[in-house]
């Protein structure tokens, strides 16, 4: 009887080592959206292109589309710009831009320079609709799904790798039930 | 001659206005002492999701700039302290909580400094119990052994094993 109580700290070791070990590799900086499986929150702002035009929610209804937010403030945003460009014209994805605490006319400058991947730029200088996305570093990309529910979000910046691992996957998935 | 001595005073004069202020826009006033308490809490029990290991009264980060302007913000329009944090977890999950609510997820989180001191309290009654038990009936020497002992003691040598 004794001696099975000599292997309680063996057991718990193993215990606590299986635990732990799940743990490593998983990067503390990204979170997952608390706004999973629910609406793009409400808001009223306006084209990034266009003053005068008013943008709602309903930019996201019918077709499954990636939300990228970006500034031009953001070093890792420049990074995945060239990418943006490329999943755009190459694969035919529609991206909704959310120029994030910017402002407009650096914003128009950059996308005229660089290419403008983005279908719809919502211009949001003041941060409202990030603060409610939850949008905590930028660049951040959701995929929103055709009833306009955010499905995932990926933090950090877009490449070919993170498309084809992460984010293509999820797209196809929701394209097919439109 | 007196010259390092003036521009050390000089140098000293300056110091405070070196240091890192907090910017104009993001001092708030309160109208009572208990509001400022109020805010100082809430902010200090809630995370910067930037800046994993600050609360959003101490971190610099633009978003938890943000995050204390919504919470002065929702404060100034009644809002309670459970709905303020709501709002905030609601958009940045539950990670934002440095108190994350007791629930069947985080019971386990709660339970653990109290399971930990009942196990050591165990343990240590464990120990306690048999020392005694087993202490008290059998002597540390037999009288053989008590014998020799004090032979020892009294200076006789030639008993010791050689």
């Amino acid at each position: 009887m004794k001696r099975v109580f000599l292997f309680i700290p063996v057991v718990i070791a193993v215990v606590l080592g299986v635990f732990l070990f799940a743990g490593i590799g998983k990067d503390p900086n990204k979170l997952e959206s608390a706004l999973i499986g629910k609406p793009v929150p409400e808001f009223l702002l306006s084209d990034l292109h266009d003053e005068g035009r008013e943008l709602t929610p309903d930019v996201f209804k019918g077709q499954v589309s990636l939300l990228n937010v970006w500034g031009t403030w953001c070093p890792a945003c420049r990074d995945e710009h060239d990418d943006l460009v490329w999943l755009a014209e190459d694969k035919g994805i529609r991206i909704v831009g959310l120029n994030y605490k910017d402002n407009r006319d650096d914003a128009l400058v950059w996308l005229d320079r660089l290419g403008d991947p983005y279908q719809v730029s919502i211009y949001d200088p003041r941060g409202r609709l990030g603060f409610d996305l939850g949008v905590y570093g930028a660049p951040e990309t959701y995929v929103i799904d055709g009833e306009g529910i955010v499905r995932h979000r990926h933090v950090g910046v877009v490449n070919e790798k993170v498309w084809e691992q992460d984010i293509e996957p999820l797209v196809n998935r929701y394209k097919e039930k439109i | 001659m007196f010259r390092p001595v003036l521009i050390a005073l000089l140098l000293m004069s300056y110091g405070p206005s070196l240091m890192a202020e907090p910017e104009p826009e993001d001092v708030y006033s309160f109208d009572t002492r208990e509001q400022e308490e109020r805010f100082q809490n809430l902010t200090s029990e809630l995370r910067c999701p930037k800046c994993q290991n600050q609360n959003i009264a101490d971190s610099n980060a633009p978003i938890s700039k943000d995050m204390r302007a919504e919470v002065y913000l929702m404060m100034s329009e009644g809002a309670s302290n459970e709905e303020i944090v709501g709002a905030l977890v609601g958009r940045f999950g539950e990670f934002v909580r440095y108190k994350p609510e007791v629930d069947r997820r985080t019971i386990l989180l709660w339970a653990t400094p109290v399971i930990a001191v009942v196990i050591g309290l165990l343990v240590v009654a464990t120990i306690v119990i048999r020392a005694r038990r087993y202490g008290d009936s059998e002597p540390t020497l037999s009288n053989e052994e008590r014998a020799r002992a004090s032979r020892i003691l009294a200076g006789d040598d030639s008993d010791r094993a050689s």
